[in-house]
């Protein structure tokens, strides 16, 4: 009734094109945008932002960085939490060395440390494909592992072999480090990852973005059509493990505040992982809906029991989070293989014909 | 030069001044790329006949294991415990292909492998609900299963052999022979052939996908109770175990997804080269390079033969 396209006339190509085609969706995001920026720093407690919207967020943008890799070029990588954790010790060791330049620039800058090393586990991305690739990019997740543990360097001969985040301010302000306020590193986060959903946006729907979809499809297809297969699988893994990287720094500078290297294990590029495919392979939307679901959907659970007034054992809780978690993915896979970012597609073309059927 | 030296020469001196310590040390590559080994053969049985890539394979072998453990310990009697185990994994078998793989038949492969992975989390938290999270004992004694060593003399020194490392190896070849008469002579072996090759002609001569994938599906609960058992009995039943589902990933692609005795293969090359490389170069770097040497192997294999060493040849067509 109200979100229709009737009347929105487009007068040249880049309007037919634009991301945002109708004025109903223009409203949406704008709305979004109004919802996160003022809303929810207003709204929420301290309580959660940092243990909802900041973990939210991060785990947002890992999902965009896999799935521009998984979703858009077709390269199943499971080593999405080693590439995290190059980015995490990449910002933590050059902060504690340059300490004097800003730290959004170190953030920024160690997903190119992580860039660096994808592009490297991805040669033989040219070679292996499918399932093969993912036991490759297995061993990078591996070794990547074993080196956080086994170098001291990386953590500056920490005994405990962790790292911890010192305060580092922003005009004046301390946005990492015991002393920051969660609005203050709520809002860091989100314009990173404003910045680089809006940066990620504009690759998938330029002429990168289809080179990598025309290679997902089919690379020898691709290569025929003179799309060169090397630099584009390779531009891929760079870009994915970049987002990757500023996620895995963002995630120990700004939520933990120091890190073990069991935070960059296997299960973390599992759940990432789920939260690329429950949301929708090739969505960068759908990167948002996984992660919600994937990272929030537990602690309701969690809280559920004692919410409604039972009193279950915690471990109970746990083992029950686990199972109801498990069965959800089935469900939905078998309700919309196609992830959540499908739904959304019906539910708006459901509303744009709406009293309708069709 | 000297790291060169260290590399290059030192370890085969190592090797060659004391020959019982290496043939110690390949047998134990031998062991644990047996065990390995079993686990890949669960992954093989059923991504040849559904070409799914059964993540859940490790959880099955807990699964299991806890289960024949958790029934004894309830009172069951041992044997009786194994055959009502042997029943749950029916149960589980059956389970599986009604809610999961018969609403995502013809789902590209990615979701059924994310649909095993939802199976995981499901049986982790079953499996924690009903046994408990805590560490079980397996019942070695019981099932009859020898324990101790044997030792030899050879080569100027000893080499103890675990006996229950002996029955593993003789249990895991009776299993791999009697698969692949299972799959080469018999009526379902044939049927299971055809619907590797293609859901939709095996369909079309009259074989039933459901049967046939209950069937794969409980084959592989049985190798799965087998590798728990083994598995069990060398160290303790518990979720930890899980984790070395992952560990055959590598042995799967160096032999290939689809090749019985590639698992096999597979298995003892990644085994024997994760020891050797432990033991005599794990020195050099800081040791726990067995995480990782694994996966590096296969990738090393995979460069040269993408498909892996007994793998179908890919051939693609436009």
């Amino acid at each position: 009734m109200f979100y229709r396209e009737a009347g929105q006339f487009k007068t040249n190509y880049a309007a037919d094109m634009a991301v945002f085609p109708i004025l109903q969706d223009k409203i949406g995001i704008a709305l979004i945008l109004t919802l996160a920026l003022v809303v929810i720093p207003l709204a929420g407690n301290a309580f959660f932002l940092s243990v909802v919207m900041i973990p939210f967020l991060i785990f947002a943008l890992a999902s965009i960085g896999l799935n521009l890799l998984t979703g858009y070029t077709g390269l199943l990588s499971l080593g999405t939490a080693g590439f995290m954790g190059v980015g995490a010790f990449a910002c933590y060791k050059l902060t504690t060395i340059f300490p004097g330049v800003n730290i959004i620039v170190w953030i920024l800058t160690s997903g190119l440390f992580a860039a660096a090393v994808g592009v490297f586990f991805g040669l033989p991305s040219l070679r292996i494909k499918g399932f093969y690739l993912a036991v490759a990019t297995l061993a990078a997740q591996f070794f990547l592992q074993w080196c956080f543990i086994r170098i001291p360097w990386l953590y500056n001969y920490n005994v405990s072999g962790a790292i911890e985040v010192p305060t580092r301010t922003l005009f004046g302000i301390p946005v990492t480090g015991p002393n920051a306020s969660p609005e203050m590193r709520y809002y860091v986060v989100l314009g990173i990852v404003i910045l680089l959903t809006w940066v990620a946006s504009n690759l998938v729907h330029g002429r990168i973005g289809r080179s990598w979809m025309a290679v997902r499809d089919m690379d020898i297809a691709a290569e025929l059509m003179g799309i060169k297969l090397l630099p584009t699988k390779l531009l891929a893994f760079a870009v994915s493990s970049f987002y990757c990287g500023v996620a895995g720094a963002l995630m120990v500078f700004l939520w933990y505040g120091g890190a073990e290297p069991e935070v960059f294990s296997i299960n973390q590029s599992f759940l990432i992982l789920f939260m690329v495919i429950i949301g929708g392979l090739g969505s960068l939307t759908g990167s948002f809906f996984g992660a919600a679901l994937i990272y929030i959907l537990p602690i309701v659970l969690r809280g559920a029991p004692s919410l409604v007034g039972l009193n279950i054992g915690a471990a109970t809780v746990e083992h029950l989070t686990f199972m109801i978690v498990g069965a959800l993915i089935i469900f939905f896979l078998i309700v919309e293989p196609h992830g959540l970012a499908r739904l959304w597609q019906t539910g708006k073309q459901k509303l744009r014909v709406w009293p309708f059927p069709y | 030069m000297d790291i060169l030296y260290n590399i290059f020469i030192d370890p085969f001196v190592q090797m060659g001044s004391a020959p019982d310590l290496l043939v110690q040390t390949l047998w134990e590559g031998l062991v644990s790329g047996v065990l390995y080994a079993l686990i890949a053969l669960g992954f093989v049985l059923i991504f040849k006949a559904s070409g799914v890539f059964n993540f859940a394979q490790g959880i099955m072998v807990v699964f299991a294991a806890l289960t024949l453990v958790g029934l004894y310990e309830a009172g069951v009697p041992a044997i009786l415990a194994l055959i009502l185990t042997i029943g749950v994994m029916f149960v589980l078998a059956v389970g599986v292909e009604r809610i999961v793989l018969r609403p995502l038949v013809n789902q590209p492969d990615i979701i059924l492998f994310m649909a095993t992975f939802g199976l995981t989390y499901f049986l982790i938290g079953f499996g924690e609900l009903v046994f408990g999270g805590n560490p079980k004992v397996m019942i070695t004694d019981q099932l009859y299963l020898p324990r101790g060593s044997v030792e030899f003399e050879m080569l100027g020194g000893f080499v103890s052999l675990q006996k229950i490392d002996i029955t593993a190896a003789v249990i895991a070849s009776v299993m791999v022979a009697s698969l692949a008469v299972f799959f080469q002579k018999t009526r379902i072996g044939r049927a299971l052939r055809a619907v590797a090759d293609s859901h939709k002609a095996a369909l079309s001569v009259g074989i039933s996908l459901n049967q046939i994938w209950i069937i794969v599906w409980f084959t592989a609960g049985i190798v799965a109770l087998a590798t728990g058992i083994m598995w069990g009995a060398r160290s303790e039943v518990s979720f930890a175990l899980q984790i070395i589902a992952l560990k055959a990933l590598p042995v799967l692609i160096l032999g290939g997804f689809t090749s019985v005795p590639g698992a096999i293969v597979g298995g003892l090359i990644i085994g024997v080269g994760e020891k050797l490389g432990e033991f005599y170069w794990g020195p050099l770097v800081g040791s726990g390079i067995e995480s990782w040497l694994a996966y590096v192997i296969a990738l090393g294999f995979l460069l040269f033969r993408p498909q892996g060493l007994f793998g179908e040849k890919i051939i693609e067509r436009i």
